[in-house]
């Protein structure tokens, strides 16, 4: 590992938290347009980001350390993940330091951090946001192992790397059970990010909320931390599913050239694929909530599938 | 990967459209409106279509694609549309059947995968077609077809149930023997024609008996 790879881990990472609110508004933009609405400016979220970091921090009575320390460390566990995950070129020093199962892991820890801090002060509102998202999460996360387990079969290794440079070094092929794998994915990806068919992310009806519900005893610069690690889990999940189920463009050579090429599809994918999850949440309705383990078992099933349509066929 | 010798397009396209089969037939399993379960009918008589096309093209047997252009006729034109009109002449088009608990039956279902892939991977491993890796999956989607008449309560959903299963045993009959004689296939397609239209007669007169098409009610034929 040379001074060079580990120059562009830093980049990545830089990218990555620079690039996540971006993509948020992306999002809300085509979310306006699509609603007939006028759209909001591309940086809002740099505004609101801003203008949360500069406002001053009210915590509960009530609120133990835990209140506290939780923001840093979702904001921490994202970034941690955004740096494991390759985007623009695969080999980093860091992209192999854990496996895909070791990253469901640390979602999953900066997601219990954010349940146990929302019950913590001890209002309606938290309890019922936590639990809820407990019900969603621990539906979704198993439907996401088996999405992980079908890619990994597929290329004999748990690595996200070896994932990648596996399906460079075949080329181009269809393979059904990736289709599969890649449409489980979609759901746990909408329904992990509080996207519409689950969750609404602009809502604030105490009703339906299940994210805004857990973080409303926030404010100031813990809130902006935890909006920017929500906009981060975007970009996570975005960049995971170009990995597994997108990889061209990734290269892993070192070369200027190369790495430009690289972020320049990066930036691409994502542009697309922004405008495509508004466009899916425009015209899907959101469910009820005893709906979603429907929902999310039917994810279930399509990654299972997947991986025992890949027994089958081999492919 | 050293082993790694990839299949032909058209392998891998009858691959994905046994796959697509598949995933229309649990689509079934779980859908509540009879409209939509039409649809669904219509779209699996499609990718069997094409299949059949497909692995015409890939064998090289010409008569498989009569039997393509067959199965375009009568499982994707006229028997959705029949259906169309049965249901709208009986008044059921918005009609919403409620399901016990889905995700059991989804589970079921998966059991049935594993059982139906499973059987089929020996089978396979000794037959000499190329089409051999789609016996899994007919054979599955054969078995799923048969629980969704097993769970469904009316009579129209039962009805799609038997002639999904006719398409699941399609796709087996294409790829063990590359297709049954021509005679037999257009025998089973008329069958299933004529079958559709003694269904529609049933079907108005369990109506007219009962005042519903929930044919829990036959279980009390019984004279007292």
């Amino acid at each position: 590992m040379t001074l060079l790879n580990w120059l562009l881990q830093g980049g990545q990472e830089i990218l990555g938290m620079l690039l996540a609110p971006l993509l948020m508004g992306w999002v809300g933009i085509w979310r306006a347009w699509l609603q007939n609405r006028q759209a909001p400016s591309l940086i809002q979220p740099y505004r609101q980001l801003f203008k949360l970091f500069h406002k001053e921090v009210v915590i509960a009575e009530t609120a133990s350390p835990l209140l506290r320390v939780t923001p840093y460390l979702l904001f921490g566990c994202m970034g941690l993940t955004a740096s494991l995950i390759p985007m623009v070129i695969t080999d980093l020093p860091l992209a192999g330091a854990v496996d895909v199962i070791a990253l469901v892991g640390l979602l999953s820890l900066a997601r219990v951090f954010l349940a146990l801090a929302a019950m913590d002060v001890g209002t309606a509102f938290g309890s019922l946001g936590a639990r809820r998202e407990m019900l969603v999460s621990f539906l979704a996360e198993p439907a996401l192992l088996m999405v992980f387990f079908t890619v990994a079969s597929l290329n004999a290794s748990t690595s996200l790397r070896f994932m990648v440079t596996g399906f460079a070094a075949r080329g181009f092929y269809l393979y059904p059970s990736l289709a599969f794998a890649g449409v489980a994915f979609l759901m746990v990806l909408l329904a992990e990010n509080g996207r519409i068919p689950v969750d609404n992310p602009e809502t604030h009806l105490e009703l339906t909320m299940i994210h805004e519900a857990m973080i409303l005893e926030y404010s100031g610069r813990h809130l902006a931390l935890i909006e920017w690690a929500n906009a981060l889990k975007l970009l996570i999940y975005f960049s995971l599913g170009f990995a597994l189920f997108l990889p061209f463009g990734l290269t892993d050579s070192l070369q200027g050239w190369g790495i430009l090429r690289a972020l320049i599809l990066f930036l691409l994918k994502l542009t697309v694929m922004g405008a495509g999850l508004a466009v899916l949440e425009t015209v899907s309705a959101k469910q009820r909530l005893f709906r979603v383990p429907e929902y999310l078992g039917t994810a279930f099933l399509l990654a299972v599938l997947a991986i025992l349509l890949h027994y089958l066929l081999g492919s | 990967m050293s082993h790694w010798n990839p299949a032909p397009f058209a392998q891998q396209l009858l691959d994905l459209f046994a796959s697509l089969l598949l995933l229309i037939a649990f689509a079934m399993l779980s859908q509540r409106r009879i409209l939509t379960l039409i649809h669904l009918f219509a779209w699996q008589g499609l990718i069997l279509t094409l299949s059949i096309a497909d692995s015409a093209w890939l064998t090289h047997q010409p008569h498989l694609y009569y039997s393509a252009v067959l199965t375009l006729i009568t499982k994707v034109l006229i028997l959705p549309l029949l259906l169309h009109r049965l249901i709208r002449r009986l008044d059921v088009v918005w009609d919403v059947e409620t399901l016990i608990n889905i995700p059991t039956t989804m589970l079921v279902g998966i059991g049935l995968v594993v059982f139906s892939f499973n059987l089929a991977l020996p089978i396979s491993h000794f037959s000499s077609t190329i089409l051999r890796n789609t016996l899994g999956i007919a054979l599955a989607s054969v078995l799923l077809s048969f629980m969704m008449m097993i769970t469904r309560r009316k009579a129209v959903p039962q009805v799609i149930g038997f002639l999904a299963l006719e398409n699941g045993l399609f796709l087996a009959a294409t790829s063990a023997t590359y297709g049954m004689p021509m005679v037999v296939e257009l025998g089973v397609a008329l069958d299933v024609l004529v079958g559709m239209f003694i269904f529609g007669i049933f079907f108005f007169q369990i109506r007219e008996t009962f005042d519903s098409l929930d044919i829990r009610h036959m279980e009390k034929l019984k004279e007292e």
